[in-house]
């Protein structure tokens, strides 16, 4: 592009300096290093849905299959990876929800609804899908 | 309660020096004095070779941006005694080249800028007997937010993507694209959009946020990006479904 900073300086011509982004510019404010491992975050959804399809695997190739998945899952590997997951998933969920108003403009009877609402409705369907796959795993089994 | 606060600020002077480098000033610290002051002092009163950009004083022109202690931030809008006991670090906008002290070279940002057309395009122009054209209260609701913003970078300064590509097009320049967008008045969404829904367009934006964080007019840029992006897909599905329609 401008290849100023190659020349020597006169009043004409003078020498830019461009400053180097350091590779650890992640580190230098809080809201970069929350945004970094936000995106890390994606590598632990990505996993959890690779889990999950090898759990419903497991369980369509009879009980045999689902014994051997469990006794796998509860590696303490396993149990270490699973809980880091966790943690992530909650943050990407939580970073994710807050987020959603400003890409979300919902005008409700001519009026933009505020964020918080739309904040709110969010966390709202969150809990309403967890009690209702809750609901699911706990009521069938018990 | 101390009255003088030590200012450390960045000097470059490419007739002398292949770097940056720091120099301290002692300057007063009334309660009503903002950074803008105290480098107005210096170059009053303690050294007149420091340069750096201001014009207003009020929040309006967009000139004073500089980064104060890591932060971008209107020089004219915040407090020295914010800062005491101090010392106060003064430092051009990152993420754009050094012409001299505090002066940075912003070429790249009014390219930009005029790229995305930031005026309202027409098919075709009412003639003036036709008289103005009106807009509700409503309507003018939908894109004054995005109208506020003053060009003064700092958002540009706060995007680690633009840091790492200068070929991002950038918060301002896209949040300014969509208050054209926005505006009932204005055709040009698509000339807009066969720019910007390139790599160095609004896909460019990871969405940090932190342009939206530092704007000091509040114009959201990280929104703006992303309602794009919204219209940008939704354009494209739309095109995917009914490829015969005329945009």
């Amino acid at each position: 592009m401008n290849d100023e900073s190659s020349h020597t300086y006169t009043p004409y011509h003078p020498r830019w300096f461009r400053p180097h982004v350091s590779t650890y510019w992640w580190l230098s404010r809080r809201a970069y290093l929350a945004f970094i491992l936000r995106e890390l975050s994606s590598i632990f959804v990505a996993w959890f849905v690779v889990y999950l399809l090898l759990l419903i695997r497991a369980a369509s190739r009879g009980e045999g299959a689902y014994q051997q998945f469990l006794t796998w899952s509860a590696h303490p590997a396993m149990l270490l990876l699973n809980v880091i997951t966790l943690g992530f998933l909650v943050y990407h969920a939580i970073t994710w929800f807050n987020l959603a108003p400003q890409a979300m403009v919902v005008h409700v009877r001519g009026r933009r609804l505020p964020a918080r609402a739309i904040t709110a409705a969010n966390y709202a369907a969150w809990i309403v899908g967890s009690l209702a796959i809750g609901w699911l795993v706990l009521g069938a089994s018990g | 309660m101390a009255d003088t606060i030590t200012m450390q600020v960045t000097r470059y002077r490419p007739e002398e020096e292949a770097e940056p480098t720091v120099q301290e000033y002692e300057v007063p610290c009334p309660r009503d004095w903002v950074v803008l002051d105290g480098l107005n002092y210096v170059k009053d009163r303690l050294d007149g070779t420091l340069s750096y950009r201001w014009s207003c004083r009020m929040g309006i022109c967009g000139s004073c941006g500089m980064t104060v202690n890591g932060e971008p931030k209107l020089t004219c809008a915040t407090f020295l005694a914010d800062y005491r006991p101090g010392p106060i670090r003064v430092e051009p906008l990152h993420n754009f080249p050094i012409i001299r002290d505090l002066v940075i070279e912003m070429g790249d940002f009014m390219r930009k800028l005029v790229r995305v057309k930031p005026w309202i395009v027409r098919d075709a122009e009412k003639p003036l007997a036709a008289g103005e054209y009106l807009q509700t209260p409503q309507e003018l609701d939908e894109y004054q937010q995005y109208s506020m913003c003053i060009n003064c970078m700092l958002c540009y300064a706060a995007c680690p993507i633009y840091g790492l590509d200068p070929k991002f097009i950038g918060p301002a320049a896209i949040a300014l694209a969509q208050r054209y967008n926005l505006d009932s008045r204005d055709e040009g969404g698509q000339e807009r959009l066969a720019l910007l829904s390139e790599h160095e367009g609004i896909w460019g934006c990871t969405f940090v946020g932190e342009c939206t964080v530092v704007c000091p007019k509040h114009v959201d840029p990280a929104g703006a990006i992303q309602r794009y992006k919204l219209t940008a897909a939704m354009d494209s599905v739309r095109s995917f479904i009914l490829p015969r329609s005329a945009p």
